[in-house]
């Protein structure tokens, strides 16, 4: 990846009402970004938390009602109808639904985004190939979107996005209407496509497991506000909104009922050695511990996550834990279970 | 079963109402599809909402949709005489038919371009194409195979018409029907336009669907 640090989409005070027959609706509430160029920025959220409006706002398929989208040092909101088309076509957008014209053949699709920024018929059949051949569909050109599965549909859309080199690539839930293994490798030929073209990626999803996979920041967004953004590792390890807790931890409260004591959360954040914790725990001070709750991941070759287990009644065997810990640099919080 | 002059006279009316059922329709649909992509585009879900425009031309094709077609026939004969020189024969009942059908075919159109999926419209957008583009490269492309049902659906309902326009001196088999069958009591002919009649919406209709389902790319 190239995090170039230079900014490449910033969005001010966005506001975006939508006026029905019940009433104003609140869709984003001063929503303010900065992506940088070349990384990958996730965007999660609950269905209904506005993260769909906000991604149209960015490309401004919904006009925002307050606030600005600059992008590329562009004030996207202060362009004339014209310029907007043009500015759009730097803007590659990606589907839950994929969206392809199905009167059209896999390659006629990809000639599309072309035809329309007036590129010659033969640069768009030459560059509509090379596409193909990199989401890896050569065989299929001639093959209409009804023949081709969910992932090979996205991949046409991937290829259709990328046909007038956009800087950045919006992907609206484009994983979410698929199967976990299509969701592999479609994530897989983002982060790929990321590396190689130095596209920007901003991924919109209700799904954690999205954002870990290929996400460098995190903004996380409930009820219309951005209410926690940041590195995806320090998110993951320390969520501290209401709704990330949910998002990432989403057993949470349900194990938590099985238990009414102190319990202490273990927070691997990829610093500490990956030694058996537990039982060494059980083997030098011979305090027993439950296992409440437990969840790892491998975030870009390192280990991450937490584990909640539950303290002895004992104050000197958790003295003498939280002891331990310190000495293998794992952090721990103290949770008071009373939910 | 019939003298050669009744062969003759059947022949010239198939032709007659062949004649008025094509060019009626390709008229119909001069006027109808425009009408139709306006209706469709100022919808309030549209791509460029206006309600203003849309509430108006919606309310001039109902208007045009709901005066029964032999009193529509009538009441514009000064203008069919306007315009053709005439009242009379089958060239005169090709106005009025596409009075009458091309605000049906510009509801039509509009229901047939309703049924391009919202989504794909997005997509277009967002890769920048200008509303014109997003008429002839998505909306009538992408609506094609509904765009053919409905012309299939157009013709046999103007050929209707066309046969109705029989009973005030137009062309065609309706005439004959109306004239010799009707008229002359001559069940035997009125028997055989009839037939001539359904032969050809079959025709017609069978066609148009086979073509329809031809062109669609979504179920192969």
């Amino acid at each position: 990846m190239s995090i170039t640090g230079k900014e490449i989409i910033r969005v001010e005070g966005l506001n975006k009402t939508f006026k029905t027959s019940q009433g104003k609706i609140v869709a984003l509430d001063d929503i303010n970004l900065s992506i940088n160029e070349g990384e990958i920025f996730g965007i999660i959220g609950l269905s209904g938390a506005g993260k769909s409006t906000l991604v149209r706002c960015i490309n401004l398929l919904e006009k925002p009602t307050e606030g600005k989208v600059i992008f590329d040092g562009q004030n996207l909101t202060d362009l004339k109808s014209k310029e907007l088309l043009k500015a759009r076509q730097s803007i590659g957008m990606i589907f839950q639904n994929f969206n392809l014209l199905e009167q059209r053949t896999a390659i006629k699709n990809i000639c599309y985004p072309m035809e329309i920024a007036g590129f010659s018929k033969k640069d768009t059949l030459k560059r509509a190939e090379e596409l193909l051949e990199l989401v890896g569909l050569s065989d299929r050109a001639k093959s209409y979107p009804s023949q081709l599965s969910g992932g090979q549909k996205q991949r046409v859309a991937i290829a259709r996005a990328l046909a007038t080199n956009p800087k950045v690539l919006l992907c609206d839930e484009a994983t979410s209407a698929l199967d976990p293994n299509t969701t592999q490798s479609i994530l897989s030929l983002l982060k790929e496509i990321n590396r190689t073209l130095k596209v920007t990626v901003i991924i919109i999803t209700h799904e954690m497991s999205v954002i870990e996979k290929v996400c460098n920041r995190v903004a996380v967004i409930d009820n219309s506000k951005i209410v926690e953004i940041g590195d995806v590792k320090k998110i993951f390890t320390n969520p501290e909104s209401e709704i990330a807790k949910q998002l990432i931890l989403p057993k949470w409260e349900s194990r938590v009922k099985l238990v009414s004591d102190r319990s202490l959360r273990l927070i691997f954040d990829g610093n500490s050695s990956f030694e058996p914790i537990i039982s060494n725990m059980a083997l030098k001070f011979g305090v027993s511990v439950n296992i409440l709750f437990a969840d790892t991941r491998n975030i870009d070759g390192k280990a991450f996550g937490q584990m909640l287990i539950q303290l002895p009644e004992d104050e000197n065997a958790v003295s003498r834990i939280k002891a331990y810990l310190d000495s293998r640099n794992i952090a721990y919080k103290e949770e008071s279970l009373d939910v | 079963m019939f003298d050669e002059q009744i062969r003759q006279l059947l022949l010239t009316g198939v032709w007659e109402t062949l004649k008025m059922t094509v060019i009626s329709t390709l008229l119909a649909y001069i006027f109808g599809l425009p009408i139709g992509i306006l209706l469709n585009l100022t919808d309030k879900n549209g791509i460029k909402p206006c309600l203003v425009v849309n509430k108006i031309l919606g309310f001039i094709v109902n208007l045009l949709r709901s005066v029964p077609f032999l009193i529509l026939l009538v009441t514009i004969l000064p203008f069919t005489r306007a315009i053709v020189g005439t009242t009379i024969g089958s060239t005169a009942t090709i106005v009025p038919l596409v009075v009458a059908a091309a605000p049906f075919v510009g509801r039509m159109v509009e229901s047939s371009l309703q049924e391009v999926d919202s989504g794909v419209i997005e997509a277009a957008q967002s890769m920048g194409t200008p509303v014109f583009k997003i008429i002839y490269k998505v909306l009538l492309p992408e609506a094609k195979p509904s765009l053919l049902v409905g012309s299939a659906i157009t013709i046999t309902t103007i050929l209707g018409y066309s046969a109705m326009a029989g009973f005030v001196g137009g062309g065609g088999l309706g005439a004959i029907a109306i004239n010799y069958g009707y008229y002359r009591y001559q069940t035997d002919i009125m028997l055989v336009t009839v037939i001539l009649l359904v032969i050809i919406v079959q025709v017609f209709q069978e066609t148009g669907m086979r073509i329809a389902k031809l062109s669609d790319k979504r179920q192969k």
